[in-house]
């Protein structure tokens, strides 16, 4: 058993800590430092230094631009990109679509959509859930029907992340309204600008417009654009939905939080003394440390154990990873919410923020309440906890 | 049992001496210690099975993790976690811990060569039983907090004071006892380890039962003479010694306790397989499945912290490693209370009752618990030594 690092990957950790820390540009760290949502600028910035370097698609095969690197040098890198802090890449292209077209799609898609995506000159989006189709994903409705060359879609999408910065979209459409309903669906790839296509962004309720409705009225997508065969898209969806598992522990980001906590708390006074000084607040961080360690942990089994998976196969146990990391992040926000105390009352907006206006209180305290409320979303999203579950009890357990 | 009893996660790449001995043991629990032979070996005379003892010696446990040139095996921390974890799964009543890991530990880190020589090839060939007196009436669980005196005289010490909850004492015949030559109660200067004869005169034992069917005795020492040879390390500097084998007992409780876990769970979620209400098995309703994925999920959290503790047990920055050890069992002591709530309930009556097993491993994880520091403790030793991650007190 050996689950310590060796020479060669800690040597290896240190160059990417040593990148990342001198890479990345100030102002988009101390963004995150501060607990703010880094730009579509920010995020389209950072992926092109990664991608300069290199290592913007660094999980791809090496014939689109990845690294080949090991399972376990894939884990440092993701850990030291988030303890940078630095933006999670420019997300569902890299880790979603791309994945499904170099694996699933033909020769042409590959061509054209690749290097786009590692360029970062196409921003995607997943159009899975819909209205009526949350949990019970395989339910959606949006139609495409067949006509000629084109397939015409019409219905719509929920809970699109970022679409309002997208100009592509990946969708589960139903293309076989009779068959069992995983049966009759396809994987197709829609660009938003097309005639038809409407966005619209939903405010969450921490102000921040995260998520989008996409709606889709008689938009044509010509068939070249389905990837794989017709009415086998739920497989291609159960490998999107498999992919980033490992790193949906958000281990790194909440080491961050951890620290971040313990710095605001040695600025803060409670009582006459630094509230860091508080012998029952520093009990509630150990007791936070101790599951996230455990966690980290766990994942460097979960990763240890991929190479010996076959190619593609996911380890039904990574659903541990969502629901421990999605606990975990719960309770580093509500630390710093008992470290802001009164001032989580203030709201400030992003355009105030933006503006530059002053801050009201503390200066680190603006981002605290909305990310504490923005962060009920993660046991929701992404295969809720309980569907999560549903997974562990039924394939590992066996119930 | 259930096909994921072996651990889903247990990708532990072992040497092929290793599986070996993963194997023997694995194999030696399973043919001679079902949970009715553990019934029947309490009821032996010392409250465990002399016959079980010769085994381990035959298959080598006993002498594991000594040194070679003392007769020993010179295996490390991973050997010692395979066999509590076996021993942990088929709750083994034999004083392995106390003789092997704590005792034995003492002899590794802290005895001479003469001291070794002499005692290790007994306790490999199963002649001698070992227990560690460390701890007294008002110390709860601080090393350092020892009042038992010991006083120079003449040619050797004489020792005077109460020692407590001494796992395996009665059975034992020397006992590791720590004792202060110097300085007040609660210092970790000035404590000694004196190697003590039971039939020495002036050592008393109270044997009594545990809670979950070990031995242990609340031992008073008179007067006891001990000899200059009987001396293990520095008189008044042995802390060091105490600590550390302390942080590996830590590691050895932990795999010995995911032993006792992985078959809480397998045992549950056996019973939530077969047993019917309603008209179906009680494992068909998603709020039962959600209950046994949650012991699941603190089982695995649990073993991914046992393996780190057996990582940093021998770790060489004393801090470094009791941060690794207090996390390791704070989160041991909470998994106990989670899993053993939960296996009770989802049993529903009859794991409230005596024959049956479930209620013996959650009374074993809650000892294991209540040994070397509970949760509290531990959160409270990790907290004071500045937490895991990053720094409380430097700006960033």
């Amino acid at each position: 058993m050996d689950l310590n690092f060796t020479a060669d990957e800690l040597a290896f950790r240190d160059e990417v800590r040593a990148f990342c820390r001198s890479a990345i540009p100030a102002d988009i760290r101390e963004k995150l430092i501060a607990g703010r949502h880094p730009s579509k600028e920010a995020k389209l910035r950072w992926t092109r230094i990664l991608a300069q370097k290199g290592w913007a698609v660094p999980h791809w095969p090496v014939e689109y631009g990845g690294t080949g690197w090991t399972p376990i040098q894939h884990y440092i890198f993701n850990e030291e990109v988030s303890e940078t802090p630095a933006p999670e890449p420019a997300g569902s292209g890299i880790n979603l679509v791309g994945p499904v077209i170099f694996t699933f799609g033909n020769e042409a898609q590959k061509k054209r959509f690749l290097p786009r995506i590692v360029n970062c000159d196409d921003w995607w989006c997943e159009g899975f859930s819909e209205p009526g189709a949350g949990s019970d994903l395989a339910s959606l409705k949006t139609r495409a029907v067949r006509d000629g060359d084109h397939y015409v879609v019409n219905g719509q999408k929920i809970w699109t992340s970022l679409a309002q910065y997208s100009n592509w979209i990946f969708c589960l459409v139903r293309t076989d309204p009779e068959a069992k309903k995983q049966r009759g669906i396809s994987f197709l790839l829609i660009d938003l600008t097309s005639p038809g296509v409407t966005v619209r962004p939903i405010q969450l309720f921490d102000g921040y417009p995260e998520v989008c409705e996409v709606f889709f009225d008689d938009v044509r997508v010509p068939v070249e654009n389905r990837v794989g065969e017709e009415n086998r898209g739920w497989e291609y969806a159960k490998f999107v939905l498999g992919n980033g598992r490992v790193t949906i522990a958000r281990v790194g980001l909440s080491k961050e939080s951890i620290r971040r906590i313990k710095e605001l708390a040695s600025r803060t006074r409670v009582g006459g003394e630094r509230l860091i000084d508080r012998a029952d607040f520093r009990k509630k961080i150990a007791a936070v440390e101790v599951q996230l360690k455990a966690l980290e942990m766990t994942q460097l089994r979960v990763v240890a154990n991929q190479s010996k998976l076959e190619k593609g196969a996911q380890d039904p146990a990574s659903s541990i990873l969502k629901i421990k990391g999605s606990e975990i992040q719960q309770a580093t926000a509500e630390l710093l919410m008992d470290v802001i105390g009164p001032y989580a009352l203030p709201y400030q907006s992003e355009e105030e923020f933006q503006r530059g206006e002053p801050a009201i209180g503390p200066d680190w305290a603006g981002p605290i309440a909305p990310a504490y409320f923005n962060g009920r979303k993660v046991p929701i999203y992404s295969g809720s906890d309980e569907i999560q579950k549903n997974i562990i009890a039924k394939v590992v357990l066996g119930l | 049992m259930a096909p994921f009893q072996e651990g889903f996660l247990v990708d532990l790449d072992l040497s092929e001496e290793q599986r070996l001995l993963k194997d023997g043991v694995e194999r030696l629990m399973r043919e001679h210690y079902s949970f009715e032979d553990r019934r029947k070996y309490r009821t032996e005379k010392p409250g465990f099975s002399e016959a079980m003892w010769a085994r381990y010696a035959e298959l080598g446990l006993l002498g594991l993790p000594f040194a070679e040139v003392h007769g020993g095996l010179g295996a490390g921390a991973v050997e010692t976690m395979i066999v509590m974890e076996a021993f942990g799964k088929a709750l083994i009543l034999e004083p392995y811990f106390a003789t092997v890991v704590l005792a034995g530990g003492i002899l590794r880190h802290g005895a001479n060569e003469v001291q070794n020589l002499k005692l290790v090839p007994a306790i490999a060939e199963g002649r001698m039983k070992l227990a560690f007196a460390y701890a007294e009436p008002q110390s709860r669980y601080d090393l350092f907090d020892v009042e038992t005196q010991a006083k120079s005289d003449g040619d050797g010490w004489v020792l005077n004071g109460t020692k407590g909850l001494v796992l395996h004492g009665d059975a034992a015949d020397k006992i590791i006892v720590s004792a202060r030559t110097a300085g007040s109660a609660r210092e970790k200067d000035g404590i000694g380890l004196f190697l003590v004869d039971a039939s020495a005169p002036g050592l008393m034992r109270r044997a009594y039962p545990t809670q979950d069917g070990l031995r242990a005795a609340e031992i008073t020492l008179q007067n006891v003479r001990i000899a200059v040879p009987d001396v293990i390390g520095d008189p008044a500097g042995a802390f060091p010694i105490i600590s550390r084998v302390a942080d590996e007992a830590i590691a050895a409780l932990c795999a010995e306790a995911i032993g006792c876990f992985a078959e809480m769970h397998a045992i549950t979620v056996n019973y939530l397989k077969t047993r019917q209400q309603f008209g179906t098995t009680i494992g068909s309703f998603q709020v039962l499945q959600h209950r046994a994925v949650d012991m699941f999920v603190e089982l695995e959290q649990s073993r991914s912290m046992a393996t780190y503790a057996t990582m940093m047990a021998g770790e060489s920055d004393v801090t470094e490693r009791e941060r690794a050890l207090s996390a390791a069992k704070a989160q041991i002591g909470q998994s106990s209370k989670a899993l053993g709530r939960q296996a009770i309930q989802l049993h529903g009556g009859i794991g409230m009752t005596m024959e049956y097993s479930i209620g013996h491993y959650f009374k074993h994880v809650t000892m294991i618990d209540a040994s070397f520091g509970d949760t509290d403790h531990h959160l409270q030793r990790l907290a004071s030594l500045g937490g895991l991650f990053g720094d409380q007190t430097t700006q960033r």
